[in-house]
């Protein structure tokens, strides 16, 4: 009977299998069928430095640009014997992000040790967070092509950062690495997105919004040329209506969102040439080779990806209580939805010219200063948006970066409202503060760029230019107004510009007697 | 703690045993090279190891939570002020080779 029975199960089982089989087969064909309606899938990892002033576990300062390994002590080097403790603004940093990424926090978390070997890691491992990290199930919201969508945040956690690698560009260059520890041990926050873009603009959306959260919330500089802001990025591609996500390439080594981007792009032709060949891709990590403009297979002389996780024995576990939560809940800084709201209340800035403004935390505080110099708040947020962010996305300044301070720009409005230039002599005077760095007084007396106010020196040129076109002049008596304009054109223009363009047009007027 | 982590080791864990394998494997992990007969007597020996570590099986910890550390100690922070670092000089003492005041190493990542 038993024999039987089992028999009988076999049977179903087969019968299951090819069920199965034929199954697959269709909905293979389907899927070949549907090739061309392809969906990326992208998740992505954000790894930005925070703004500390000494590394996570020791007290080594974290300036950038000192030269190698000068920022170094026993604990950041991993000198056996050596304890690490945590610096406690890098851990309230790490809330701070989680909580206005609307995660929920971990009361009790814990560090990790992740294992490999790597010449930047000098403890052969990397304190990390695995098991119980800061915070989980947040969510961010970007404006994609069809409206507000809902990234998910897998994690938020804290970790320090490894040394950096410099290849000597000369001689036997390939041979050998030069490592500088001073980045050892910096804290680091990495963001982990849930794979919910779908689309190389999804990714942009994402990581402008999350550098600028980031700034927002003073927890990280976010400098790219500083290696402040580091991404990995997960495709795959799937039918468009399959809810079944294909193999996944992670892609490293990815210093700004420009790169992060066309590593994206190019990654989603590049799987969608094998799949649509009928080939499979490769589950594999990938490196931007930026000179080539394409993504390459990482080799290493490492072997299988083994972490070995385990709990940091040097380090006591983290009690996160309620109140203490509440408490940095309370301190988060003005974000960029507060802060709009408030130029439009504050200051009567349109919607719109609020938004810009706001929209790179370091753009806001230019503007605010440039108006704490000088109130004219619609007129400071015009040049702004015009004359200044034209060369930061020229140049690729951050605000804070730009020859032209908020202090340059508050006098220059400050010296155009008290008219001692016009407007069209302003932007001659910017373009010559972007050049030199001077402040606009002293580049207005250098040049002579004042504006002429005296009325006789105008009246001279008024008929001067009168004398020249006395037919214009005659047709303006006969009742052609419109000709003024002409006439006041040719007398800007006599002057270089400088004449106060009001008394120009209240002399002439009186002089031709309309 | 750690054997609930990694499936691979709760197993052998768990039958007080590890093989030839898993011995090759963590070899590899720890950058040692072991001959076939290290290999043979470190699975005795690391068998015999964990089989005395089998014993904490016995304990009752019905009850008892899961913990990281065995001290009991929570929120040890340091406050975030920079303090002095070592010279270049002295931590590169102990480095075998340097250059340009960099620890000098084996380049290891190849592209392509």
């Amino acid at each position: 009977m038993k024999n039987e029975k089992r028999k009988m199960k076999n049977e179903k089982r087969k019968m299951k299998n090819e069920k199965r089989k034929t199954e697959n087969e269709k909905r293979k064909n389907e899927e070949r069928e549907m090739k061309m309606d392809l969906e990326p899938v992208i998740g992505i990892e954000i790894h930005t430095e925070l703004s500390t002033k000494s590394k996570i576990f020791c007290g080594c300062s974290t300036k950038f640009g000192s030269s190698p390994n000068t920022q170094t002590c026993p604990v950041c080097l991993g000198m056996p014997g050596s304890l690490p403790v945590l610096n406690k603004t890098a851990l309230e940093y790490t809330i701070r992000t989680a909580l206005a990424l609307h995660c929920e926090i971990t009361e009790h978390t814990t560090f990790d040790r992740k294992n490999y070997y790597y010449p930047d890691l000098p403890k052969n491992y990397q304190i990390s967070q695995n098991y119980a990290c800061l915070g989980y199930n947040g969510w961010i919201e970007i404006s994609s092509g069809k409206g507000v969508k809902r990234i998910g945040i897998h994690n938020v956690h804290l970790e320090e950062d490894a040394g950096k690698n410099i290849h000597p560009e000369s001689g036997d260059s390939k041979e050998y690495s030069l490592v500088d520890l001073n980045r050892a041990g910096m804290p680091l926050i990495e963001i982990v997105s849930a794979p919910d873009m779908n689309g190389a603009n999804d990714a942009m959306a994402y990581m402008t919004i999350m550098k600028n959260l980031l700034q927002y919330l003073e927890a990280s500089d976010c400098r790219m040329q500083e290696g402040h802001l580091r991404f990995e990025v997960n495709i795959s591609l799937k039918p468009k209506d399959s809810r079944r996500l294909g193999t996944r390439v992670e892609i490293k080594n990815l210093n700004s969102m420009k790169v992060a981007l066309k590593s994206i792009e190019y990654e989603i032709e590049r799987q969608k040439e094998v799949l649509e060949s009928g080939g499979e891709v490769d589950q594999e990590t990938r490196l931007w080779d930026e000179a080539a403009g394409i993504t390459r297979t990482m080799r290493t002389k490492e072997f299988a990806q083994d972490y070995r996780y385990f709990p940091e024995p040097d380090l006591v576990e983290i009690h996160i209580t309620p109140e203490w939560r509440e408490e940095i809940r309370k301190h988060l800084p003005e974000l960029q939805g507060q802060k709009r709201n408030r130029f439009i209340s504050q200051y009567g800035l349109p919607e719109y010219d609020a938004s810009i403004l706001t929209g790179n935390k370091l753009l806001a505080d230019y503007y605010e200063e440039c108006v704490r110099i000088h109130s004219n708040p619609k007129t400071a947020s015009n040049w702004i948006m015009t004359e200044l962010l034209r060369e930061l996305n020229q140049k690729e300044w951050e605000p804070d970066t730009c020859p032209v301070t908020s202090a340059h720009m508050g006098n220059l409005i400050k010296l155009m409202d008290e008219g001692v230039i016009s407007g069209k002599i302003g932007k001659q005077v910017f373009s010559e503060m972007l050049d030199t760095g001077k402040m606009p007084g002293e580049i207005i007396r250098d040049k002579g760029l004042a504006q002429i106010t005296s009325e006789d020196e105008i009246s001279g040129i008024v008929e001067a230019v009168m004398k020249e076109n006395e037919g214009t002049v005659e047709a303006i008596r006969g009742g052609r107004n419109k000709a003024m304009g002409f006439l006041v054109g040719e007398i800007m223009k006599k002057s270089r510009g400088k004449a106060n363009p009001k008394l120009v047009n209240e002399i002439l007027k009186k002089k031709i007697g309309v | 703690m750690m054997t609930a982590m990694n499936p691979r080791m709760s197993t052998s864990m768990s039958e007080g045993r590890i093989n030839r394998l898993e011995i090759q494997h963590v070899a590899l992990l720890s950058r040692l090279h072991l001959t076939e007969e290290d290999i043979t007597e470190h699975t005795v020996i690391l068998n015999r190891i964990l089989e005395y570590f089998a014993k904490l099986n016995e304990l009752d910890t019905e009850g008892v939570s899961c913990t990281s550390h065995s001290i009991n100690m929570n929120n040890v922070f340091r406050e975030d002020v920079a303090t002095p670092s070592l010279t270049a000089e002295d931590a590169l003492a102990n480095a075998p080779e340097k250059e340009l005041n960099c620890f000098k190493v084996p380049q290891i990542i190849q592209e392509g």
